[in-house]
């Protein structure tokens, strides 16, 4: 069995070889492709101008993470944090780091990347007059309430963050207000990237045509139709790309782009429409060229403990033990997720399938305990309807009722932005549908966001001192196995009080059209574009 | 007729004010914040959501507001994006697509519709008048999108945005027309067939051509030229559904998403224009009247 599929694997791959005139190297070094075609992927309007501290959705990290390059990258299979831009990372107290970047690499302009353009960047995102969106990743940094005072009227007392400080051309040092071990993985999110000199002179003008370090180069940009970037020549890191142009195609409709890469017209589509999720019809429709990805993400219901009623573990208890996961993502998911077992993603380090002993579908110990809560009344789930929000929290409605026999309504909201107001005014009046998918890879990104009192998407609004206790404890151990340990005892304790009740990860599903022999598809549901290789005959 | 013509222009000034003060009031008024679910899981930095609203004029009353982005539409500014792309780039780049295709769509149910219409309605109730009035049941019968995703099945979508990509989204946006059109024709040919003045033309022993390419042609097309303005205008304001199907990057699909994301200054900037688009082209319709029957005089 394990021989007939490697040898399926070897052909195309003896393929590409051919057509890539025997390179030698195989796809490691950046120097052994001569392959000069073009390559689009699916792409939606980036929300924001194009730099990476102005940048949280989709459409905008495509680009970014093509037109720059961090300290840190992720492996693309595996989620594990390397150093890219990074030399070394070094803390002794996992408070004061010092970072030795390497040498020789460039900006698309042709300036040097030094010390000092990350230390520039991160100050200019984190200063509280420059709005910028990704300013709160930078709160663990000494002096960033100097910078970015709370009260947006507030005049800042500094321009620049105390605990940044250049010590050469390629080293820097970064001081943290408390321990931090999780920061070396943390800095390869996008936020983190390092900027050209001439950003700081135009921050407007350069969005109109950004300057990275990354794989790729700004060519244009379209509004409302398409980016087109170039690969750069001069790119120094592991994940250089092997085509030469990209195409960031604009679509409004997923059947559309679909339909476009069924026919060769889009390369890559890092998501599938829900009709072709139908009995798995992408796998017969794109002939073996689907792709499936581990990404790392949670959807969870809320029980906010401000809904009068709700504040009852044993009702929490029982109605994560009456929602049957398995028929649901069957009968209504198409298969596309898998139960979740725990609070964090399974392709997580310190992750343990089955750490939460109530998600699991037992409708007798769901009875018995819901008789023992006492709730009368009705339950509710709130939730934006569209992208098939509605169907799902519907159908986990239904579950409940059926189970414990208590009325349940899904309660539609018009979109996400006013499902997300009523969250975050904590106007709720039942259980709300609460996703998450990781910023970068690590289990802490699923506990003090969501679980720390007065965290940002603390949705429950949950508040244990003991478990933000244990994640303090965990943030400062610099021992990262010592760290994960404490981070899942925090974890224990939070299955205990069950403030949210995990439903399932989604896995991932994407393709890739006829033109390319070979893709990836990332944990942050994403092409990973260096694995693009094109097909011999194009 | 210049006074009629400029009278008309002038009626354009209030209704301009009203429209766009509707929508604008309009989109604006959503109760939702446009910020509350722009960073995901996680809400904004207020120090953004700060500033935005500062750029936006959103803490004034709306009124104001709304007197402020007149002020600036006036110099020729159209106002930003939240993403900070100018609108006049954003329509710049949307509409000329959207002409076209507006433009195919208008000549294939012009051309292909009064054709029909012109032979079926010779000859009433012959095999081509059947066959016709067959096919036009059936695409009228037929929602714009089926249309669309059986002919984008077979032909796939536009690789460009030329006269020439657009011709099979053309056909599609103006299949309803143009069946419309064929119908219209050929009960206003067929009616006008045994007027005087056509019963007149050929005992002049005028040839047939001239007969019913002239004289017939001429006095039935009034309706059908209306019903192609006001049909052009309402194309002018782009087709969200075969923008879609087709991915074209045209106006239709710019309103849509703008008004899912709350975009009030892109969208007041685009219906505004659409707004005179339309007026614009009634008029031309009206004017057409005079130059098709001289009866017809605007003082």
């Amino acid at each position: 069995m394990f021989i007939r599929k490697a040898a399926l694997v070897s052909l195309p791959v003896a393929v590409a070889l051919l057509a890539a005139g025997c390179g030698g190297g195989g796809g490691a070094s950046p120097s052994a492709d001569n392959s000069n075609g073009a390559v689009s992927i699916y792409e939606t309007e980036p929300q924001n101008p194009l730099t990476p501290g102005n940048t949280v959705e989709a459409g905008g990290i495509k680009a970014i993470d093509e037109l720059w390059a961090g300290l840190v990258g992720y492996d693309p299979d595996t989620a594990k944090p390397y150093n890219l831009m990074a030399d070394s990372i070094t803390s002794s107290d996992a408070k004061v780091y010092d970072i030795k970047i390497k040498q020789g690499w460039k900006f698309h302009d042709g300036t040097t990347v030094k010390a000092k353009n990350f230390v520039d960047a991160w100050n200019y995102v984190a200063y509280g007059p420059n709005a910028q969106l990704n300013a709160d990743f930078f709160s663990q940094i000494q002096g960033f309430s100097d910078v970015h005072p709370d009260d947006t009227k507030a005049q800042p007392t500094a321009k620049t963050m105390s605990g940044l400080k250049v010590l050469g051309d390629y080293e820097f040092q970064v001081t943290l207000n408390a321990p931090f071990s999780v920061f070396p993985t943390k800095i390869g999110y996008e936020g983190f990237d390092p900027m050209p000199d001439s950003f700081f002179a135009d921050p407007a003008g350069f969005a109109k045509k950004p300057i990275g370090n990354g794989p790729m180069k700004f060519v244009s940009q379209t509004a409302n139709q398409d980016i087109k970037l170039t690969r750069f020549d001069g790119y120094q890191g592991q994940d250089a790309v092997h085509f030469k142009d990209l195409d960031l195609k604009i679509y409004s409709d997923l059947d559309t782009a679909y339909s476009d890469l069924q026919s060769g017209q889009l390369d890559f589509m890092e998501l599938m429409p829900p009709a072709a999720l139908v009995g798995d019809k992408y796998k017969t429709d794109l002939q073996g060229r689907n792709l499936d990805a581990g990404l790392i993400d949670i959807d969870a219901l809320a029980v906010p403990y401000y809904v009068p009623g709700y504040n009852n573990l044993d009702l929490r208890k029982a109605i994560s033990l009456a929602i049957d996961r398995d028929t649901i993502i069957k009968q209504v998911l198409n298969n596309a997720y898998t139960p979740a077992t725990s609070f964090f993603s399974a392709h997580l380090d310190g992750n343990t399938p089955g750490s939460c002993a109530y998600c699991k579908f037992d409708p007798t110990q769901a009875k018995a305990l819901f008789a023992k809560s006492g709730f009368t009344g009705k339950l509710t789930i709130a939730s934006n309807s569209d992208g098939g929000h509605k169907e799902a929290m519907t159908a986990i409605c239904n579950s409940i009722s059926k189970t414990l026999g208590v009325p349940c309504d899904f309660v539609p909201q018009a979109s996400f932005g006013q499902f997300r107001s009523l969250i975050t005014s904590k106007q709720a009046t039942g259980m709300v549908r609460s996703d998450w998918g990781a910023d970068y890879p690590s289990i802490e990104d699923f506990l003090n966001p969501i679980f720390k009192t007065g965290s940002s998407s603390n949705d429950s609004v949950y508040s244990n001192p003991q478990v933000d206790a244990l994640l303090t404890q965990a943030d400062s151990t610099a021992d990262k196995d010592g760290a994960i340990k404490l981070y899942q005892q925090a974890e224990k304790l939070i299955e205990a009080d069950l403030p949210k009740i995990p439903l399932w990860n989604e896995k991932g599903t994407g393709g890739y059209s006829s033109r390319l022999s070979a893709a990836k598809l990332s944990w942050k549901r994403q092409a990973d574009v260096s694995s693009f290789r094109l097909a011999s005959s194009s | 007729m210049g006074r009629y013509v400029l009278r008309r222009l002038l009626q354009l000034i209030p209704v301009f004010l009203g429209t766009t003060f509707i929508i604008y009031t309009l989109v604006w008024a959503i109760p939702v914040d446009p910020f509350a679910g722009k960073c995901g899981q996680r809400p904004c930095p207020p120090a953004y959501v700060a500033a935005m609203r500062a750029k936006f004029n959103l803490d004034d009353n709306l009124f104001v507001q709304y007197v402020k982005y007149l002020g600036r539409l006036f110099t020729g500014d159209f106002g930003q994006t939240f993403a900070g792309a100018d609108v006049s780039t954003l329509i710049a780049n949307a509409y000329p697509v959207t002409i076209r295709l507006a433009l195919v769509a208008l000549v294939v149910e012009a051309v292909v519709g009064m054709t029909a219409g012109v032979l079926t309605g010779l000859r009433k109730n012959g095999f081509a008048d059947n066959l016709v009035l067959v096919a036009t049941l059936m695409l009228i019968s037929l929602p714009v999108f089926v249309t669309g995703y059986i002919l984008r099945g077979l032909f796939g979508t536009p690789r460009g945005t030329s006269f020439f990509d657009l011709i099979v989204p053309g056909v599609v946006l103006g299949s309803l027309s143009m069946a419309y059109v064929a119908r219209l024709t050929r009960t206003s040919i067929a009616e006008n067939r045994r007027a005087d003045f056509v019963r007149t033309a050929i005992a002049k022993g005028l040839p047939t051509g001239r007969v019913v390419g002239v004289h017939l042609l001429r006095n039935s097309v009034i309706p059908v030229v209306t019903f192609l303005g006001t049909d052009l205008g309402a194309l002018m304001g782009g087709a969200i559904v075969t923008e879609g199907v087709f991915n074209i990057r045209g106006i239709g699909g710019l309103v849509f998403t703008n008004i899912q994301q709350q975009q009030g200054v892109v969208v007041t900037g685009v219906v505004t224009l659409l707004v005179l688009v339309y007026l614009l082209m009634s008029l031309i319709v009206d004017l057409l009247y005079a130059v098709l029957d001289p009866r017809i005089r605007y003082e």
